[in-house]
C-alpha cells in the first residue's frame, strides 16, 4: 500500500440549501489505506459532506479528486464504477429482494453480461458470469457471517442484520473506498464489537479505504487512524485520535461552549 | 425467485448453478415438463371453444408479462400496453402485407419494431415517475391510438388491416389446433427469456430500481438507462402478443386496442401477482375465463331469475372490477403468493409446524 498516496481529496467543498450552508470551504485528504472518521455534533455536515463524495449532491462550489481524477461532474452510479461504494444512514436496502440478490446488485458494474445475453441465460456466458461472481458474493457472506440469512428477504430481517447486509452490498462493489454513514448506530454492545471488526478487517485484510461517520467516540478514537471534526458546515480540527482528544475546539463544539470558531459561523 | 422457507427437507444444493435454476426444485421442473407435454395434447381433446381461450391466454400472457416486468418489477406503471400490443399487431401484418414478409419473420421484427416505439414513448420514464408518468403513459395510448385511426398507409384506418395465417415451410397454420401450438412455442420462449433476465444483471436492476431508487445509483445502477429500457422490453413483449393476436384473428383494426384493454393488462398482472412470472400466466388466464365462467353461470341461473341474461354483459364487466378489487384488498400479492401459500401448506400437511 501506497501510503502516502491520498485516494481522496476535497478541495473547499461547499454546499447550500437555499440560505442554508451545509458545508463552507471544507477541504481534506484520506490517504490510501487509511481508516479516516468524520465525527461532529448533529447537524454539522457530516452525511453531506458523504453525500458529495458519492455523488448524491452535487457540491455549490469545490471539487473532489478520487485517485487523482476530478469527480465532482460524475453521476453516483459511473463514481461505483470507478470504485466507490457506501452505505446510508437510513437503511436503503432493496427490501423485497433475497439478501443474496442484493448482494449480487452490488457486482453490477463487475458485471458484463445484459438485458439480452441475460436473457439466453444457458449461451452466451451470463450463466458462468453470473455464478463466478456468486462465488465472490459468498466469501462477503462468509466474511459478514450472514450466511445463515442468505435466502431471506432483506426486508424482514431485524436492524442489525440489515445494517450487515447493506455493509456486504457495498463490500461487493469491490470498492478502492469505503464510505460507511453510522455503520454502528442503534446496535447494542455486541454488535457494535463486531462491526468494529468487519471494519477493521476491511480495512486490513481486504485493503480497502475507509471513511466512517459515527457518534460512538469509544469506536470512533480506538478504530481511526485519523479523524476530522465538522461543526455547523466547518472543519475545525483534523489529525490523530489522540490529537482529536485533547484539541480545544472540539470540546468545546461538543460540549456546546461559547468558541471563537464557531462563533463566526453563528 | 422462490421463497427458501418452502423448498422441501432433503434438498442439498451442491454446487452454485443448482441454487440458481428457474425451478427451486427437480419436482417442480418435473412438472412444468409434464404441464408442457399436456398442454401439447390439448387439441387433440379441445373443443374450437376451449382452444380459442387457450390461445386467448398465450398471446395476452406474452404481453402481459412485458407489463409486469415494466410495472412489477420495475416499479413504474403504464396505462398505454394496449396500444404497444395493438402496434405489433397492425406492423406485423403491414410488412407481411406491404413487403411480403413471411408471417414467421415478421412477428419478431415486429416485436423489434414495437421496441423501438416503446423506447421513445418509454424516454419520460427517465425523468418522472408515479403518477405523472402514468399520465405520460396514458398521452402514449391515445397517441398510438390516434395514429392507428389516421395511418391508412400503415393500418388501413377505420376498415382495418388484413393479417395472413402464420406459416412454416408452406404449411400454414390456420386451424385453431395448430396455430395453438405456435403460440405455445412462443408462449415457453417470451417466459422463458423473461424468467432468465429476472435471474441475471439487468433484471436485479430493475428491481432495485424499483425497491430504492437511490441506493439502486449508488451501487452502480444508470436509472435513466435502465427506466427507459424497462419500457423497451415491456414493448417488445407486447409487440409480440400483439402480432400473434393478429395473425390469430386474420383481421387488425384499432377498435380492439383501447384503454379498456390496458386496465385488463394491468388487472392480469394485480391478479396474478407483481414481479411474478408464473403469477402473470395465472391472472390471464384468470382474467380471460372470469366473463366466460359468468357467462356459463349466467346461463345457468335463467332459468330462475328471468332477466339475468340481459344483463350479461353489465355482469361481465363488472366481474372484472369487482375481482380487482377483491384482489387488491384480500390479495394483493395476487395468485402466485396464494400459490406459493397452498405449496407451503402441503408440504406441512397434516401437521402446522
Amino acid at each position: 500500500m501506497a501510503e502516502s498516496a491520498s485516494i481522496l481529496e476535497a478541495r473547499d467543498i461547499s454546499l447550500q440549501f437555499g440560505g442554508v450552508r451545509a458545508l463552507s470551504e471544507v477541504s481534506f485528504q484520506v490517504k490510501n489505506g487509511e481508516l479516516f472518521s468524520i465525527i461532529g455534533p448533529n447537524g454539522a455536515g457530516k452525511t453531506s459532506m458523504l453525500n458529495c463524495i458519492s455523488g448524491r449532491y452535487r457540491p455549490t462550489a469545490g471539487q473532489v479528486f478520487f485517485k487523482g481524477r476530478d469527480i465532482t461532474p460524475l453521476t453516483p452510479n459511473q463514481r461505483a464504477a470507478r470504485g466507490l461504494g457506501r452505505t446510508f444512514q437510513n437503511l436503503a436496502l432493496f427490501s423485497h429482494m433475497s439478501v443474496l440478490d442484493n448482494i449480487m446488485v452490488g457486482r453490477h458494474h463487475l458485471l458484463r453480461n445484459n438485458f439480452l445475453s441475460g436473457a439466453i441465460y444457458w449461451f452466451g456466458g451470463a450463466q458462468r458470469e453470473e455464478l463466478e461472481h456468486r462465488r465472490a458474493v459468498e466469501d462477503i457472506i462468509d466474511f459478514l457471517e450472514i450466511s445463515h440469512i442468505r435466502k431471506a428477504t432483506a426486508g424482514t430481517l431485524p436492524y442489525g442484520l440489515r445494517k450487515r447486509v447493506e455493509l456486504a452490498r457495498a463490500v461487493a462493489i469491490k470498492p478502492d473506498l469505503i464510505l460507511l454513514d453510522e455503520p454502528m448506530a442503534g446496535m447494542n454492545l455486541e454488535e457494535k464489537e463486531d462491526m468494529a471488526r468487519y471494519i477493521v478487517d476491511l480495512n486490513e485484510e481486504w485493503g480497502m479505504t475507509v471513511i466512517m461517520i459515527e457518534h460512538d467516540m469509544g469506536v470512533v478514537m480506538d478504530i481511526s487512524h485519523r479523524i476530522m471534526v465538522l461543526d455547523f458546515g466547518r472543519k475545525i480540527a483534523d489529525g490523530l485520535p489522540g490529537e482529536i482528544m485533547s484539541n480545544e475546539h472540539v470540546k468545546k463544539a461538543y460540549l456546546g461552549e461559547e468558541d471563537d470558531v464557531v462563533g463566526e459561523v453563528a | 425467485m422462490a421463497a427458501a422457507a418452502f423448498i422441501p427437507c432433503g434438498q442439498f444444493k451442491t454446487t452454485y448453478a443448482k441454487d440458481t435454476t428457474i425451478f427451486p426444485t427437480p419436482v417442480s421442473r418435473a412438472f412444468a415438463v409434464l404441464a408442457l407435454v399436456l398442454l401439447c395434447l390439448v387439441p387433440l381433446v379441445a373443443s374450437r371453444y376451449q382452444l380459442n381461450l387457450a390461445i386467448q391466454i398465450g398471446y395476452y400472457g406474452i404481453a402481459a408479462l412485458g407489463l409486469n416486468i415494466l410495472v412489477g418489477s420495475t416499479g413504474q406503471i403504464s396505462l398505454g400496453h394496449a396500444a404497444f400490443f395493438g402496434f405489433g399487431a397492425f406492423t406485423s401484418a403491414y410488412l407481411n402485407n406491404a413487403y411480403g414478409i413471411p408471417v414467421f419473420f415478421a412477428i419478431p421484427l415486429a416485436g423489434l419494431i414495437t421496441t423501438a416505439v416503446g423506447l421513445v414513448f418509454g424516454i419520460p420514464a427517465g425523468r418522472i415517475k408515479g403518477l405523472y408518468l402514468a399520465i405520460a403513459t396514458f398521452a402514449s395510448q391515445f397517441i398510438l391510438e390516434d395514429f392507428f385511426a389516421r395511418a391508412d398507409w400503415f393500418t388501413g384506418g377505420s376498415a382495418g388491416s388484413i393479417a395472413s395465417p402464420f406459416g412454416l415451410f408452406g404449411y400454414e397454420f390456420s386451424s385453431d389446433q395448430s396455430y395453438f401450438y405456435v403460440v405455445l412455442a412462443y408462449l415457453v420462449v417470451m417466459f422463458l427469456l423473461g424468467a432468465n433476465l429476472l435471474r441475471s444483471r439487468d433484471g436485479r436492476a430493475f428491481v432495485a430500481l424499483r425497491d430504492h431508487y437511490l441506493s439502486a445509483e449508488v451501487m452502480g445502477i444508470n436509472l435513466t438507462k435502465y427506466r427507459i429500457l424497462s419500457f423497451g422490453i415491456s414493448s417488445f413483449y407486447a409487440g409480440i402478443g400483439g402480432a400473434l393476436f393478429g395473425h390469430y384473428l386474420g383481421y387488425v383494426s384499432a377498435e380492439a386496442f383501447t384503454i379498456l384493454l390496458s386496465i385488463q393488462f394491468l388487472g392480469m398482472i394485480i391478479i396474478g401477482g407483481l414481479g411474478s412470472v408464473m403469477g402473470t400466466l395465472m391472472g390471464t388466464a384468470f382474467m380471460v375465463l372470469l366473463p366466460e365462467v359468468m357467462e356459463a353461470g349466467v346461463q345457468n341461473l335463467g332459468g330462475i331469475l328471468p332477466g339475468m341474461s340481459d344483463a350479461l354483459a353489465f355482469i361481465k364487466q363488472a366481474a372484472i372490477g369487482l375481482a380487482i378489487v377483491l384482489f387488491l384488498i384480500f390479495e394483493p400479492d395476487g395468485l402466485a403468493h396464494r400459490w406459493r401459500m397452498i405449496k407451503a401448506y402441503w408440504k406441512l400437511y397434516p401437521f402446522s409446524y
